[in-house]
């Protein structure tokens, strides 16, 4: 599996066949199905399992309510650090050049390409007892490894990629001659990045918080691994998951269904976001 | 400009869709074609706990080329009741196996081994030395959750201390992992101070970690069963493997890794 960056694929214009023969359109046809059907039975198996009743059922049991709380808790930390932070640093990114960059920005997108297991064990190499960073830590009576803040860290790792491309994508967009007047009418660079990069660039830098709110809701390798699994302080939903597929297949596959139907509305808003962004730029 | 956005956005979203559902399973393919070598494939669902015996084994078993699917014994049970179908189930206790030819989803079960449940602790490490040390307040204990065997017998051991000492036991468990590797994991990474597993395992660590014996009166009695699976692709080659388990090659390269004979 991999996970190409985004940002600049842009797959030219079709011009209509008209002599396109059968055969090619039942190609297509059957292409089509075939990508469809195996996409879409696996999430259709999740919920032809569960009822409705077995999935509000599931939401009385202590181990699943516990991990929904810490996965909306780990999730709404991670995603705010990602904002507070990336977004500055995207703007950076986005505004200056220098030599190196190429590869500045290569490193920081590693996480998006790089599996869980070793995104948890590159954070126990850093950020664990043994790891390079241990030592700091430990001095500064800091303990992420079995703590709620480890599930944190993890998600924050994982998932700020996503966000940091899409706002520097957003940021690089920028007519450069808006920045400018907004400099010459007296704004200093941190007013003009207040108060026009960042609502230009809104919608953009909402579909990323979004997409890097699902990755982290979604995070399950790296947590377990650097953060470990313990009812209400490091078991997030996926590990639940996890835990009851051993346990409790019904409860497993309920838990499945909640965050199945999470992620499709996180996929939805983002495209009603910028969907009606391409529709009010559209009479600029 | 915003129009043309919103391809590599739906781009970004189908990457986001399959980065998220990727998850580090330990569930291996269910083929039961040929090998190479002209030797059918035996799929051997075994707990994590057998991984290195089990290894040494499939080296030597010359019916058939040994395939290992190592996990958790109650996540392998729980894909079997789903419907996967290996040749033999190797789990670190005999529930699971009774239980799943209760379902009548394998043969009957034979105990082909048993082990000891240890406290393990880092070999350089000097803050456990007894199980009354896990009891003080601060130290990080590691075990196994309440369904996977070694978290099942940890139970057990619990259970028969006394009320008090249990919850100060239990208030030391910082993390409950799926099996006994991952103890292994965040004991030899220094991330925990203690950790209940197998005597085996401690010795497969080659001195990374120390084992720290229970009190006779808390050891559980850790029995190991084995099955062929109802409908498995290759039964006799899956028997000979059950067979070599309980008196031939297999035997051997258990007790060389530490198991006792079954009691």
């Amino acid at each position: 599996m991999t996970c190409v960056p985004t940002g600049s694929y842009r797959p030219p214009r079709p011009s209509v066949a008209r002599t396109r023969p059968l055969w090619f359109a039942l190609v297509l046809a059957l292409a089509s199905a075939v990508t469809l059907a195996f996409l879409f039975i696996p999430v259709l198996g999740i919920f032809v399992n569960t009822s409705v009743a077995r999935l509000v059922s599931s939401l009385g049991n202590p181990e699943s309510t516990d991990a929904l709380r810490l996965s909306l808790e780990t999730t709404a930390i991670a995603v705010a650090v990602i904002a507070l932070v990336g977004t500055p640093a995207a703007y950076a990114l986005a505004t200056r050049s220098f030599r190196g960059k190429a590869v500045l920005v290569t490193v920081i997108e590693l996480p998006l390409v790089l599996p869980p297991a070793v995104a948890g064990i590159a954070l126990l190499a850093a950020l664990g007892p043994n790891g390079i960073l241990g030592g700091v830590l430990k001095d500064a009576h800091i303990t992420l490894v079995f703590q709620t803040a480890g599930v944190v860290v993890a998600q924050v790792f994982v998932a700020s990629p996503f966000y940091l491309r899409m706002a520097q994508t957003a940021f690089a967009g920028i007519d450069r001659s808006l920045l400018d007047t907004s400099r010459t009418l007296g704004s200093t660079e941190a007013g003009s990045f207040a108060r026009v990069a960042i609502p230009v660039a809104l919608p953009a830098l909402t579909a990323g918080l979004a997409l890097a709110w699902g990755r982290a809701l979604g995070e399950f390798g790296a947590t377990l691994m650097f953060a470990g699994s313990l009812q209400r302080v490091t078991q997030t939903v996926p590990l639940a998951i996890y835990d009851e597929f051993a346990n409790d297949f019904p409860a497993a596959l309920a838990l499945s269904a909640i965050l199945v139907i999470v992620s499709a509305a996180v996929l939805i808003a983002v495209r009603f976001v910028v969907g009606t962004a391409a529709l009010g730029s559209a009479g600029r | 400009m915003r129009g043309r956005r919103s391809i590599p956005l739906l781009v970004a979203l189908l990457t986001l869709a399959a980065c998220g559902s990727s998850k580090s399973n330990t569930t291996t393919s269910n083929g039961s074609t040929s090998s190479s070598s002209g030797k059918p494939t035996l799929v051997i669902s075994a707990a994590a706990s057998l991984k290195k015996a089990f290894t040494t084994y499939g080296t030597q078993f010359s019916a058939a080329s040994a395939r290992f699917s190592f996990a958790g014994s109650d996540m392998l049970a729980a894909q079997i009741e789903q419907g996967v179908r290996p040749d033999v189930f190797a789990s670190a206790n005999t529930k699971l196996p009774a239980m799943l030819y209760g379902k009548g989803l394998v043969d009957k079960p034979v105990v082909f081994a048993a082990n000891k449940l240890v406290l393990a602790v880092p070999a350089g490490s000097s803050k456990v030395k007894s199980l009354a040390d896990v009891e003080k307040p601060g130290t990080v204990l590691v075990v196994g959750t309440p369904t996977v065997p070694v978290g099942d017998y940890t139970n057990t051991v619990l259970a028969r201390l006394t009320p008090a000492q249990h919850r100060a036991v239990l208030a030391s468990v910082k993390d409950r992992e799926p099996d006994v590797t991952a103890i292994v994991g965040k004991l030899s990474q220094g991330a925990a101070d203690a950790g209940f597993l197998y005597i085996t395992d401690v010795k497969a660590t080659d001195g990374k970690l120390k084992a720290i014996d229970l009190p006779a009166s808390l050891q559980p009695r850790v029995a190991y069963g084995v099955a062929v699976i109802k409908g498995a692709p290759h039964p006799s080659q899956a028997q000979q493997f059950v067979a070599g388990l309980v008196s031939g090659a297999g035997r051997g390269d258990l007790r060389a890794d530490g198991f006792l004979p079954p009691s």
